[in-house]
């Protein structure tokens, strides 16, 4: 099997040495790797970036988890959005509505896209179908922002985790946000190793964030948690294209991320056992759901 | 390298509201109908781990059968798969067991009909992927590493070695090889972990050399 990158370096200066995206360099490894041609490739993305605009549509017209625990988020922050007077501007809360309506169409059953996982599904398509408005990307530009993506996802779930039961949240959200920041760097015409940085800055600051869902719903606080993530990615992809660096190395920001999911307790690893689940309100919204005493 | 496409990562298109529950769980009732090699008539499925906690908000439950009746993770009719199995006459039971197992995510499916009955344990692993861990009792020790294959036999003289020789007309390379056997004579299996993936064709050849029953793409 032919894999031409197993970390960010490796992939970084494949890119550069040859002077291509890294958008690039993930279509051709699946071409190797799949033995199928880029038509195909190509193909299967624009499906799955596909899935990815009916689910914000959907998300955004309102829609209501079969718990009851979310829903109709992503409606409130347009409306607010519409009325023009936001704070931290409008890009970036377009980012986290359509990242909170993936998360809450997933919450309700509906149709998505996992992005690693589907409980962190909202921040790739979020911050793509935002920034998108901004940069008037061709269709091509917009599925090659998910190759992008899914190279650094690749390396990420090689090497670490990118399940919130292996690792915590920062395996997941953590892992979709720095993936965003890269391919957003990308799309804005930054270098692959400006991409390399968006991604470290973004995961440094995810690291140690715990998956703790109330009642093992993928819910509370997922579909948030989904938002603030879309933003991190932001922020992250506008200090590197402004020329901010990290200081530590991106493949040991992944090293410390992986080390700090096998040191984290189970408690706090989707077993609904700590954190927010695990608080009085958490406990009494488990019982209401599943029925059953509350637990301790 | 366990994840070995972009798709892996990008995908897969799926019905909420988890990947390691609700899709990984639709990937390994489907295996399992895949390996039993029709619909079954009735399942028993026992639910490990955080699969045990939390099957019922994730749609495991549903997931599951919808895999039984061959649906993929995106098909829309995983919501109303129990209407479904009533439909087509298969009966099914969950049982959340308190034990513990390696995999936090682990279901055993025992399914069968009038012609036989099959035991799959299965785990996902994260992202919507899976791993079968034990078919009929005999552990698949996979790495996960290389491209495998499932043949279910008859235990008959020479039938390992025509396998073997299948593959080797094609220049595949066999890493690793564990065959069993319940009884003498009676139903067997080999798990093969090849240097190289086998394509339709192969698999064809194979299934239809003497005493093979079924043949099964296991790892890609």
């Amino acid at each position: 099997m032919t894999i031409l990158f197993r970390s960010v370096k490796e992939l970084v200066e494949l890119a550069v040495s040859q002077n291509k995206l890294i958008s690039e360099i993930m279509l051709e490894q699946e071409s190797l790797v799949t033995k199928r041609s880029r038509e195909e490739i190509m193909a299967q993305m624009d499906n799955n970036l596909t899935v990815m605009e009916q689910a914000v549509e959907r998300g955004l017209k309102g829609v209501n988890s079969v718990s009851g625990l979310t829903g109709g988020d992503a409606v409130l922050i347009q409306n607010y959005m519409n009325k023009g007077n936001t704070l931290s501007g409008e890009l970036m809360l377009d980012a986290v509505s359509k990242a909170v309506a993936t998360n809450e169409v997933n919450a309700a059953m509906g149709t998505i896209c996992a992005t690693p996982t589907a409980g962190s599904a909202g921040v790739v398509p979020g911050t793509l179908f935002a920034v998108k408005n901004k940069l008037n990307p061709t269709r091509e530009q917009m599925i090659r922002y998910l190759f992008t993506s899914g190279a650094f996802g690749f390396v990420v779930a090689n090497n670490a985790s990118i399940s919130g039961a292996a690792g915590g949240c920062q395996a997941e959200v953590g892992s979709a946000a720095a993936m965003a920041a890269a391919a957003i760097v990308e799309m804005a015409g930054g270098s692959p190793q400006q991409c390399s940085e968006a991604f470290a800055i973004t995961l440094k600051n995810m690291l140690g964030l715990v998956c703790d869902p109330v009642a093992g719903l993928v819910e509370v606080p997922c579909v948030k948690r989904n938002a603030m993530g879309a933003s991190n990615a932001l922020v992250a992809a506008d200090m590197a294209l402004a020329g901010v660096t990290s200081r530590i190395p991106t493949d040991e920001v992944i090293s410390a991320m992986y080390e700090i999911g096998e040191r984290m307790p189970s408690a706090f690893k989707e077993t609904a056992q700590g954190g927010l689940a695990n608080t009085p309100t958490g406990r009494w919204l488990e019982s209401k759901i599943f029925g059953g005493a509350i637990k301790q | 390298m366990k994840f070995k496409s972009v798709f892996d990562i990008i995908g897969p298109v799926m019905i909420g509201p988890s990947s390691s529950h609700t899709a990984g769980a639709a990937r390994i009732g489907r295996l399992a109908r895949e390996l039993f090699g029709r619909q079954p008539k009735w399942a028993k499925i026992h639910l490990y781990g955080s699969f045990a906690e939390t099957y019922k908000g994730h749609g495991t439950d549903v997931a599951i059968i919808g895999g039984l009746l061959d649906y993929d993770t995106f098909d829309e009719r995983i919501k109303t798969s129990f209407e479904e199995a009533e439909r087509v006459g298969l009966e099914f039971e969950f049982i959340p067991e308190d034990a513990h197992a390696d995999h936090p995510n682990t279901a055993k499916l025992v399914i069968g009909d009038d012609e036989g009955v099959m035991e799959i344990t299965g785990i996902s692993i994260g992202g919507g992927k899976i791993e079968m861990t034990e078919i009929n009792g005999f552990p698949l020790r996979l790495t996960g590493q290389h491209p495998a294959i499932l043949v279910l036999h008859e235990d008959r003289p020479g039938s390992i070695a025509k396998v073997a020789t299948s593959l080797a007309d094609y220049d595949i390379n066999i890493g690793r090889m564990e065959v069993s056997r319940k009884a003498v004579g009676e139903m067997a299996l080999m798990v093969i972990e090849m240097d190289s993936d086998v394509d339709e064709k192969i698999m064809l050849e194979i299934s239809a050399l003497p005493h093979i029953t079924q043949v099964t793409r296991i790892v890609d």
